[in-house]
């Protein structure tokens, strides 16, 4: 039995090809996507052995700026790097959605749990 | 194929025109919902671990304190060494992208070539994992627990006043000697020195360790170095648990034993993902060069196995903040 889906599939992978033109144009901004992903990579280095964690209150605000950067990073690595700014709005909501409200429900159960039970660990120690 | 494919439904029916909602094949999107189950998982890894900590009451060592030492050197290079390995994994994803973009130009020697840098960098950021894994696995010195409560004065003239239970860590050469004197091994004594106390090995060749000073904090922020009459004090006190390097059951780097077993879990799972990514980059590398996609006219297969790739990447980018930095 021929398989419908290879049968589809091809015009699929046919469609992304892009002539030698797009690809200088492509391939720019892999360059310019690196160099961005290297620079915040060294201000989250920097960052990291420059600040003290002793005074609670910028240690507060360095720790969100780095889970910031850490975003941008991850933004720019699956929107350019895996394509996906690329791809049809229904696949890169099907993709982001579900992820995104399980890792707010993720970093509410740390954040609220973490400090609610104290030495809830040691019992597994 | 199983379920509804192998009955005849028209494509018309199915997709209402021969086109998914998601302009994709099959591969690439099951692709996709394999990395997002992949990428919970992970996240589910990193929450634990920030629970674990959020819960912990003994304080919880931090990355710049632990991470801190460089291959062939002496001296400390605080997250040097894993900014190095970040940047290796940026650039072999840099370099599949480079690949996925000469497959869409059927670009045959383009493919191999960035195919082959990417296999390169993988195998570079394994063998730095292997060597980070060894440095943890060995430890810096090793760290003794207090028998009983001690007050002393840090070389700075800072006071401590110590519970019983409190880590006190040795420094990098007495610690090597440590170790074999712990285990019992009947060459290693220890003697009185000029200052204080000595281990002294015998055997093929001499070695003598001198115990110059010990190290308060050693993996938290502000570590104090005690030395002279006050580090006698806390050797006095020592009792019966050393601990070297880590494994599973046991880590110089916390009294908590969750801090290495979170490291090994995490990092280690994370080099098996690269790994298992080596061996699929090589098998595409191998495909690419038989011409197999050349025959299909297109490389899609570099592009979803480049999606892995990237993830691999991604997540490594998530560890370094989560288990390195915060």
């Amino acid at each position: 039995m021929e398989r419908d889906d290879l049968l589809v599939n091809d015009s699929y992978a046919l469609n992304a090809h892009h002539s030698e033109e797009e690809g200088r144009k492509i391939r720019s901004k892999i360059w310019k996507v690196t160099g961005i992903l290297t620079l915040l990579t060294t201000i989250e280095v920097i960052m990291g052995i420059y600040f003290k964690r002793s005074e609670a209150f910028s240690w507060t605000v360095i720790k969100w700026s780095f889970i910031i950067l850490t975003l941008v990073k991850a933004a720019y690595i699956v929107m350019v790097f895996m394509h996906l700014g690329e791809e049809r709005t229904n696949l890169r909501r099907a993709v982001i959605v579900p992820y995104f409200l399980f890792i707010c429900y993720l970093i509410f159960i740390a954040i609220t749990e973490g400090f609610g039970h104290l030495g809830a660990f040691q019992m597994f120690h | 194929m199983g379920g509804e494919a192998t009955k005849a439904i028209s494509k018309e029916i199915l997709w209402g025109g021969g086109r998914s909602p998601f302009s994709v094949s099959y591969g690439k999107m099951m692709m996709w919902y394999f990395l997002v189950s992949d990428a919970l998982t992970f996240g589910g890894l990193l929450t634990a671990y920030g629970f674990a900590r959020a819960g912990s009451e003994a304080a919880w060592p931090i990355g710049e304190q632990v991470f801190r030492a460089l291959p062939g050197l002496e001296g400390e290079y605080p997250l040097m060494y894993v900014a190095l390995m970040t940047f290796i994994l940026i650039v072999s994803s840099v370099t599949m992208v480079l690949a996925v973009e000469s497959g869409h130009r059927n670009d045959k020697a383009g493919v191999l070539k960035w195919m082959a840098w990417t296999i390169v960098g993988g195998f570079v950021f394994l063998g730095s994992q292997a060597w980070e894994w060894s440095h943890f696995i060995h430890g810096s010195g090793g760290m003794f627990q207090l028998e009983k409560a001690v007050t002393v004065t840090a070389d700075d003239g800072q006071v401590f006043e110590l519970k019983e239970g409190e880590a006190v860590f040795m420094d990098h050469h007495f610690g090597h000697l440590a170790e074999p004197w712990i285990e019992g091994n009947p060459n290693v004594s220890l003697v009185a020195s000029d200052h204080g106390v000595k281990l002294v090995e015998v055997g093929e060749h001499t070695h003598e360790a001198e115990l110059h000073s010990l190290t308060l904090n050693k993996y938290i922020e502000n570590e104090s170095h005690v030395s002279g009459a006050e580090m006698m004090k806390l050797w006095e006190a020592r009792g019966a648990n050393f601990s070297f390097g880590a494994n599973l059951h046991d880590s110089e780097y916390a009294v908590q034993q969750q801090y290495a077993d979170f490291f090994f879990f995490i990092t280690g799972f994370h080099g098996f993902h690269v790994f298992s990514g080596v061996v699929i980059n090589i098998i595409i590398f191998v495909m690419a060069y038989k011409g197999v996609f050349e025959r299909r006219k297109h490389y899609e297969m570099v592009e979803k196995v480049g999606l892995y790739w990237h993830f691999v990447d991604l997540v490594w980018v998530f560890v370094f903040t989560f288990f390195y930095l915060i």
